[in-house]
């Protein structure tokens, strides 16, 4: 039939495709009432197709191994702080604890409070940098980030890419042009040394971008007919739509702040992080193998905690449906 | 046909009209002022990036170009830096092929991983789904826990490595993991692919969070039928920007390797086998204090990287904005 299309004279052609057009109609009607039959029969919730449990079983084995392979070395670390230290150097090495003990936890804070300022005085430090990091940069990074991708103005096009720019930017002397930079401003040994840079990194800022180039134009639009003013377009309507993407730089940000040492930023003992006094405790090598591994799990716990959190988070926020363009 | 085209000049908005310089520059202004708010909002976040980035950044471009040892002020030297690094050195021009190594093995390889291991995750029941979630992202939460491999990899009989190895009977005597040419490769690659997969896998997961639920019906409804079409069709599409996003994350993991080659192999390693360019601009910056020409070398590797991202968003640009 297709072959002799072209010889044919343009009525019969326009009454050939409405033919056509009229079958597959049918064919799409049918389709539909098959679909619509077969989701009714499994009560609606299986929206997923091709789903079977020899494919749910394959998943999970891949991943399950993964995950192994993810974790063991966490483990191995969290078995190490609960060893004594006559079990670190046993041959061969063993992937339990015979004999557990908080020996190492016990050293770790012994040794840390024996420092020159009050171990206290390194948490608050901590949390103190984490928090205020944190929480300043969601608010000037979201702004900025619906800014760049959902407003139109002079200037835009550059700044995203010198954003994306500055991102794969990565220097030797670039830590030195930091320091002299803060040098000049007087912010050597204070808080600000340690936080506005964390504030101004630019991985949360491009993350929250890209996140909200997906919502549509539509919905911004008729915000503002109804009158709403920026500022409250990017906090009342955009942000609550963005809710992963706001989690997970809560969760990079605050990993990040949590982890910096600050480097030759700061060398006022009364305004070291936990990391830094961990280093600190840690350079004295081999002895202190089992107090090492301690720190590394006591570390890890605030991360985790939030990170479990903003996952859950997410989780309950995205039970509703999304929005339609 | 001609007044067509008057009335449709018209209709033309300012900025697609052909307009003198003067003329420019007025509806610039003007623009900015009808958008002053849009400055406004990102002041904040803007004053803080320029301080600490746009102006170090700005200011380490051209420490290329000199002869810096920290201790004198640089001294322009022109493209000397450049010649010297591709005509006379050596160790230079390995480290490329192992970043290259690195970037191939550690880039597309730990790219599709993490979309792999997102997508998946994305179907199972909830607590599972944040327990994998968890599980795949705890080496990127741990920071620098990675000194745990040194235990695994170790050389002699309390490796776990080689322990478990000689267990099993595969081999006799304890193998040398990290320090024997053959093996240090592989295994800094397994430890960088461990440590590196956080960011982009965790994008992602957002990413498949943010879709649409209601697409995968209509999709089911408009006939598609396997998970596959599912994933070409609909994820893929919807989730463009977070893919460019872990896709940005990954240039920059994998061009810079780095720190835990020289962690786990030590520095230097046998035979340079992990010296990577990274590696090499510590040697020369930290090490032997020649800022001048290391600031070479990671310019040579921020083209690369700036490269590979235009390529990248090439590829993906039908499904960014």
């Amino acid at each position: 039939m297709k072959k002799n299309k072209k010889n044919l004279k343009p009525s019969e052609l326009a009454a050939l495709q409405e033919a056509e057009n009229a079958a597959a109609l049918e064919a799409l009607k049918k389709r539909r009432e098959k679909e619509h039959k077969k989701m009714l029969k499994s009560k609606g919730s299986n929206k997923q197709v091709g789903k079977s449990w020899k494919n749910d079983v394959g998943i999970f084995l891949l991943l399950f191994f993964t995950g192994l392979f993810m974790i063991f070395p966490i483990y191995l670390a969290v078995v190490n702080s609960i060893k004594p230290v006559q079990e670190v150097f046993l041959m061969p090495p063993k992937l339990y604890a015979m004999d557990p003990t908080t020996d190492n936890f016990r050293d770790l804070f012994k040794i840390a409070s024996d420092s020159w300022v009050p171990f206290s005085r390194n948490v608050f430090n901590s949390i103190f940098v984490t928090v205020v990091a944190c929480v300043f940069h969601v608010l000037f990074a979201s702004t900025a980030a619906f800014v760049l991708s959902k407003c139109k103005f002079p200037g835009n096009a550059l700044l995203n890419q010198v954003v994306v720019i500055a991102l794969l930017f990565n220097s030797t002397v670039l830590y030195i042009m930091q320091y002299m930079v803060m040098a000049t401003l007087g912010m050597i040994n204070t808080y600000s040394a340690l936080i506005l840079p964390i504030i101004a990194s630019t991985m949360g800022l491009y993350l929250m971008r890209q996140s909200m180039s997906t919502i549509p134009d539509a919905m911004i639009e008729a915000a503002k007919v109804d009158g709403s003013g920026l500022l409250r377009i990017c906090w009342g309507i955009v942000m609550p739509n963005c809710k992963p993407a706001l989690m997970t730089i809560i969760i990079f940000e605050f990993q990040t702040a949590w982890n910096t040492n600050g480097g030759g930023l700061v060398y006022d003992e009364a305004l070291k992080t936990i990391p830094v006094v961990v280093q600190q405790i840690a350079a004295a090598g081999m002895a202190r193998q089992g107090a090492i591994a301690a720190s590394a799990v006591v570390l890890m716990i605030p991360p985790l905690l939030v990170f479990v959190l903003a996952q859950r988070n997410v989780m309950e926020t995205m039970a509703h449906a999304g929005m339609k363009d | 046909m001609a007044e067509n085209t008057s009335v449709k000049k018209e209709i033309l908005l300012p900025s697609e009209r052909k307009m003198s310089r003067k003329e420019k520059r007025d509806y610039t202004l003007h623009e900015m002022k009808r958008n002053y708010m849009c400055y406004v909002m990102l002041a904040p976040f803007m004053i803080l990036f320029l301080i600490f980035t746009v102006i170090p950044v700005v200011m380490s471009l051209p420490m290329g170009f000199t002869d810096f040892n920290m201790a004198s002020f640089p001294k322009w030297i022109g493209f000397q830096n450049f010649y010297s690094m591709f005509l006379e050195d050596d160790v230079f021009i390995q480290s490329i092929r192992t970043t290259l190594i690195f970037a191939i093995f550690t880039g597309p390889l730990s790219y599709a991983m993490s979309f792999m291991l997102a997508w998946l995750i994305n179907e199972l029941h909830p607590t599972l789904k944040t327990l994998f979630t968890l599980v795949f992202y705890a080496p990127s939460m741990a920071g620098n826990i990675y000194f745990v491999w040194q235990l695994i990899f170790s050389g002699d009989q309390y490796g776990y490595l080689n322990a478990f190895l000689m267990e099993l009977g595969f081999t006799s005597a304890a193998k040398q993991w990290l320090t024997d040419g053959n093996y240090v490769l592989g295994c800094v690659i397994v430890v960088q692919l461990w440590v590196s997969m956080g960011a982009g896998f965790l994008a992602m997961r957002a990413g498949f969070q943010g879709i649409d639920k209601s697409m995968y019906e209509a999709g089911a409804i408009e006939g598609i039928k396997s998970r596959f079409q599912e994933l070409i069709y609909i994820t893929i599409p919807s989730m463009g920007p977070s893919l460019m996003f872990a896709a940005v994350m990954q240039i920059v993991s994998s061009f810079t390797v780095d720190i835990v080659g020289r962690t786990l192999a030590g520095f230097p390693s046998t035979d340079y086998k992990v010296h990577t360019i990274m590696t090499h601009a510590y040697d020369y910056g930290w090490v032997r204090y020649e800022m001048g020409y290391a600031s070479a070398v990671c310019f040579v590797l921020f083209i690369a990287m700036l490269v590979c991202n235009n390529l990248i968003s090439k590829l993906l640009g039908k499904y960014v904005d």
